[in-house]
C-alpha cells in the first residue's frame, strides 16, 4: 500500500522457548511490516506471542528467549544483529514504546517533566530551556490540561489517563519512526480509552509515525487499525487491511475471535417476575482513615444505592473505576460492613449483623471473583476448595466430595481433576472451578465481581454461557459487576449505571442501551470501542 | 463459539506435590548444603561428646594448669596401669581440658539455638497472626512489641536473667523475649497482605470460621519466611548466649559453654590464646553455618529475595 521503504519489516522471525514449555517456539515464522504513517494492530489472545514480537523489536526480550531465525529491520537496519549500544541509541530516537500500566512505567520519585526531558537529555544536545519548552509543547499537543503544572507534578498526582498521555508524550518527543504500543489502553476506563485512541491516531497521522499496536480487543482494532495481524499460538494466521479482516475474516480463528466479541445490542428479554431475592435500601459506604496521630479523612465510596434483584434475574452494575460498583458488591457480600442503609435478603436486614448471626446467610450469597489466579488457594487441591464451604456447614466430607464431582461435570470439567492443584488449570478453567465452589453452597444469590474481565474473549464467552446455564438450573439471582458494556448487554436483564458512588440510571437493559437517559450513560455507550464496525 | 467441549480434559496428575520440588531445589543449593553439613557435624559432635576422646569437662587438676595445646599428661588408674592423655587444645587456669569443654559446649549452644528459634517462632507466630487478623488487638500488641524492640536485646536479656536464677532455662527465656517482636512484625506483615487475597475472602464467603481460616489459608504463607527467620534467630541466640556467659551472667561457669570457656580464658588471653581461640573457632563456624543455611533457605523458599 505504500511505495516507500517500510518503517518496520519483520521476516520469518522465530523465537525459541526454553525447554519445558508447552511449545518449542514463542513465535514462529512471523512476517509483517509497518509502513510510515500506518497503524498495524497485532491481535491475539494470551499466549499468542504478540507481546514477545513487540519486545523483540525493542531488543527487550528476556535472556531465555532467543531469536533463532528471521530478521527485524527498522528503516532497513537489521536489529537482531545490532550491538546493545546501537539498540540503545535507536530506542527513544527511532523507535519508542508505551506500556499497559502507565503507573509502573513512570518513576514515582521524579517529576513528570524530568522524566520526559530525560529522553531529550540522553539523545539531544538541547539546553535546559529548550528542553523544557519542547516538553511543554509536546504535553500541550497531548491535550494535557495545564502543562506547566503537570510538568512539575509527580506521577501519583495525575490520573491514569493523564499518565498514559505523558508516556505517549515521552515516546513521541523525539519523533521516532516507529511507536510500539503494548495494550496501552487495557488498564484504562472506556471513556479514557476512547480519548487515548483518538489521540494516538491523530498524532501518528500528523507526524507520519508507524505504529505497531498490540491488543487483545477487537473493538480497539476496529477503532484504530489500518492493517491487522492475527496471531495464534505464536503464528500469524491472517493479515490484511482492517476493513477486510474485520468484515470478511478468512481464517477460522479470526472468525471465532470476532464472533466471540459480545455485541453491544442487547437481546430482547422478558422482565423477570420471580420472588425478590435481594434489595438494598439507601446503601452507603464511607471509608474512614486516620487514627490517633493522623487527621481523620473520609471518602464516600457509595451512597444511596437502591438495587432490587429477583430470583432468576441478572442485574448488572456498570461503571468505571471509582464508581463504587465493587464497594456495593463487597457490602452485599458482607466482606465489609456498609456504613448506612439496609440489605434485605429478602426480608432480613443483614447490613449490620455480626459475623456470628451472619453465618446462615453466607450460604445464600456467593461470590465469583475477578482474578482466577488468586481466588483459589494455591496450596489446596481444587476438591478441598470446593468442599470447604459445605463441610463448614456440617456436610460429611465424603458426601461433599460426591457433590463436588457432580458440580465439576456441571461446569464442564472432568471430575477426576478434583485432586489437582489450581496451578495446573488455565484461567478459564479456574473460573469454572470458582463457579463450582460457589454453587456447592447452593446459593440463591451469586455476585460476579468482574468475573470474566481477566479472561480472553473466547473463554469469556464460554464462562458467560456457563453462568447463564447455572442461573437457569438453580434459579439464581445474579448481581453482575462489570466495566464492560458489551458483556453487560449480553447477560443482564437490568442495568444499574454508577458514577462516583451514586446510581445515575437504572432500567431494563434494552431501554438503557437504546435510550440512555443520563449523560454519563450516553458517554459510556459512545466510548465503547468498535461501534462503527457493528461489532 | 458453539463448539464447546462438553467436558474439559483434566490436567495430567503430577507425581509429586509442590512441596517435594522445594526439597530437591534445597539440596541443590550450595549454601544450604555446606551450612547444613557443618551444622550436622556440630550436632554429632555434641551428641557423641563422651566418645570423642574427651575426659570429664568439669574435672579440675591443679597440676596441669595453663598448659599449651599438645601437652601430654599421664593418668594413673587405680589398678596401677597408666595411660597418656593428650590435651589437644591445652588446659585452662583450673587445669580442665579445653578440648573436652569445647566439645561438650557444643551441646549447650545447639540446645539454646534450637529451643530459642523454635519457641520464639512459635510464640511470635501466634501473636503475629492475632495482631494481623484481629484489628482490635493490632494496636495494643504492636505497641507492646515496639516497646520491647526499643530496649537493646542484650540489656533486656540481662534484665530477664537477673530476675531468675542463672541457668539454662533463664538464659533461653532471656534470649526469646527480645526475639519475639521481630517474628511478630514479620508474621503480621504477611497476614496483612494475605488477608486481602481473593482466596481468603472466598473462604470467608464459604463460612470458614476465623481459627480455621487462619490455620488453613493464612498460616501456610508464613512458613517459608519463618523457617528463614528461625535460622537467623538460632545464629543470634548462640551469639547472645556466648555474650551472656562471657559477661558472667549466663550459664553457671562450671557448665562448659563456648561463652564460659572464653570468659574463663579472658584474663590470660595474651599468654594462652588457645583458651579463647578454639571455642571462638567453633562458635564462628557454627554461626556462619547457620547463617549460610538461612541464606540458602531464603533463596530457595522465597525466590523473589534471591540474590539480594
Amino acid at each position: 500500500m505504500n511505495a516507500e521503504q517500510p518503517v518496520l519489516e519483520i521476516t520469518g522471525l522465530s523465537i525459541s522457548l526454553p525447554g519445558g514449555g508447552d511449545r518449542k517456539h514463542a513465535v514462529e515464522d512471523v512476517s509483517f511490516s509497518v509502513a510510515p504513517g500506518e497503524i498495524v494492530c497485532v491481535v491475539g489472545e494470551s499466549g499468542s506471542g504478540k507481546s514477545v514480537t513487540a519486545f523483540s523489536v525493542m531488543g527487550l526480550l528476556a535472556k531465555v528467549l532467543k531469536p533463532v531465525a528471521g530478521s527485524i529491520r527498522l528503516e532497513g537496519e537489521d536489529l537482531l544483529s545490532a550491538t546493545p549500544q546501537r539498540l540503545r541509541a535507536l530506542r527513544g530516537d527511532r523507535m519508542a514504546m508505551i506500556f499497559q500500566e502507565p503507573m509502573t512505567a513512570l518513576n514515582p520519585v521524579l517529576t513528570i517533566g524530568d522524566q520526559i526531558e530525560e529522553v531529550l537529555r540522553i539523545h539531544t544536545e538541547l539546553g535546559p530551556e529548550e528542553r523544557r519548552a519542547r516538553v511543554i509543547d509536546m504535553m500541550a499537543s497531548m491535550r494535557l490540561p495545564d502543562p506547566e503544572r503537570i510538568h512539575a507534578s509527580y506521577p501519583h498526582q495525575i490520573s491514569g489517563g493523564q499518565r498514559q498521555r505523558v508516556m505517549i508524550a515521552a515516546a513521541l518527543v523525539l519523533d521516532p519512526a516507529l511507536l510500539i504500543a503494548d495494550e496501552p489502553t487495557t488498564a484504562l476506563d472506556v471513556t479514557t480509552q476512547a480519548q487515548i485512541l483518538k489521540l494516538i491516531k491523530e498524532l501518528q497521522g500528523r507526524r507520519g509515525t508507524g505504529v505497531l499496536f498490540i491488543t487483545h480487543d477487537f473493538g480497539v482494532v476496529a477503532e484504530i487499525a489500518d492493517r491487522v495481524v492475527v496471531m495464534e499460538q505464536g503464528r500469524v494466521v491472517e493479515q490484511g487491511p482492517a476493513e477486510q479482516v474485520l468484515k470478511a475474516p478468512q481464517h477460522p480463528y479470526t472468525r471465532m475471535l470476532i464472533a466471540a466479541v459480545p455485541s453491544l445490542k442487547p437481546a430482547l428479554r422478558q422482565p423477570m417476575t420471580g420472588p425478590m431475592a435481594l434489595e438494598t435500601i439507601g446503601l452507603g459506604k464511607t471509608y474512614r482513615s486516620g487514627g490517633l496521630f493522623q487527621k481523620q479523612r473520609s471518602v464516600v465510596a457509595a451512597s444511596q444505592v437502591d438495587i432490587k434483584l429477583r430470583r432468576g434475574e441478572t442485574v448488572g452494575i456498570v461503571g468505571e473505576s471509582g464508581s463504587g460498583k465493587t464497594t456495593v458488591a463487597r457490602c452485599v457480600a458482607r466482606l465489609m460492613p456498609p456504613s448506612e442503609g439496609a440489605i434485605l435478603v429478602p426480608d432480613i436486614d443483614i447490613a449490620m449483623l455480626p459475623e456470628r448471626r451472619l453465618r446462615p446467610y453466607r450460604r445464600k450469597i456467593q461470590v465469583v471473583f475477578q482474578d482466577p489466579f488468586r481466588s483459589l488457594n494455591p496450596r489446596r487441591t481444587v476438591g478441598d476448595s470446593i468442599i470447604e464451604g459445605p463441610v463448614n456447614f456440617g456436610l460429611a466430607p465424603a458426601q461433599a466430595l460426591e457433590r463436588a464431582r457432580g458440580l465439576m461435570s456441571l461446569v464442564g470439567l472432568q471430575p477426576q481433576a478434583l485432586d489437582r492443584y489450581p496451578h495446573q488449570f488455565s484461567g478459564g478453567q479456574r473460573q469454572r472451578i470458582a463457579i463450582a465452589r460457589a454453587l456447592a453452597m447452593e446459593p440463591e444469590i451469586l455476585i460476579a465481581d468482574e468475573a470474566v474481565s481477566a479472561l480472553d474473549v473466547s473463554v469469556q464467552r464460554q464462562v458467560l454461557n456457563l453462568l447463564a446455564d447455572v442461573q437457569e438450573k438453580f434459579n439464581l439471582a445474579i448481581l453482575f459487576i462489570t466495566h464492560d458494556l458489551r458483556v453487560a448487554a449480553q447477560i443482564c436483564d437490568r442495568i444499574v449505571v454508577m458514577e462516583k458512588g451514586v446510581i445515575v440510571e437504572q432500567g431494563p437493559t434494552g431501554a438503557v442501551f437504546s435510550a440512555p437517559a443520563h449523560a454519563y450513560t450516553k458517554a459510556l455507550i459512545e466510548a465503547a470501542p468498535g461501534k462503527s464496525f457493528g461489532l | 463459539m458453539s463448539a464447546e467441549p462438553s467436558l474439559i480434559a483434566a490436567p495430567a496428575p503430577e507425581l509429586a506435590r509442590p512441596g517435594a520440588n522445594a526439597m530437591r531445589r534445597l539440596l541443590r543449593n550450595p549454601a544450604v548444603l555446606i551450612g547444613g553439613t557443618v551444622l550436622l557435624i556440630m550436632a554429632l559432635i555434641g551428641l557423641l561428646a563422651p566418645f570423642l576422646g574427651t575426659m570429664d569437662p568439669g574435672a579440675i587438676n591443679p597440676a596441669t594448669r595453663n598448659k599449651k595445646p599438645g601437652f601430654e599428661r599421664t593418668i594413673r588408674a587405680d589398678d596401677g596401669s597408666s595411660k597418656v592423655f593428650v590435651h589437644k587444645m591445652g588446659t585452662d587456669s583450673l587445669g580442665r581440658d579445653v578440648y573436652s569443654r569445647v566439645v561438650y559446649g557444643a551441646r549447650v549452644s545447639l540446645i539454646i539455638a534450637v529451643s530459642v528459634a523454635a519457641c520464639s517462632v512459635f510464640l511470635g507466630l501466634i501473636i503475629g497472626l492475632l495482631a494481623g487478623y484481629i484489628r482490635a488487638l493490632d494496636g495494643v500488641i504492636m505497641r507492646v512489641m515496639d516497646g520491647l524492640m526499643a530496649i537493646p536485646a542484650i540489656l533486656l536479656a540481662i534484665a530477664v536473667v537477673s530476675l531468675f536464677r542463672a541457668g539454662l532455662a533463664a538464659v533461653i527465656v532471656a534470649i526469646i523475649v527480645p526475639e519475639i517482636p521481630r517474628v511478630v512484625r514479620l508474621v503480621r506483615s504477611i497476614v496483612l497482605s494475605v488477608r486481602e487475597e481473593p482466596y481468603v475472602e472466598a473462604a470467608i464467603m464459604q463460612g470458614t470460621r476465623v481459627p480455621l481460616l487462619l490455620v488453613r489459608h493464612i498460616l501456610p504463607n508464613t512458613i517459608a519466611p519463618l523457617i528463614v527467620q528461625g535460622t537467623f534467630i538460632a545464629a543470634s541466640a548462640i551469639l547472645v548466649e556466648a555474650i551472656l556467659s562471657f559477661l558472667g551472667i549466663g550459664i553457671p561457669p562450671e557448665t562448659p559453654t563456648w561463652g564460659n570457656i572464653m570468659a574463663e580464658g579472658r584474663s590470660l588471653f595474651r599468654i594462652f590464646p588457645h583458651n579463647i581461640l578454639y571455642p571462638g573457632i567453633f562458635l564462628g563456624l557454627t554461626v556462619l553455618a547457620v547463617n549460610m543455611l538461612g541464606d540458602g533457605l531464603r533463596d530457595t523458599l522465597d525466590p523473589k529475595m534471591a540474590g539480594r
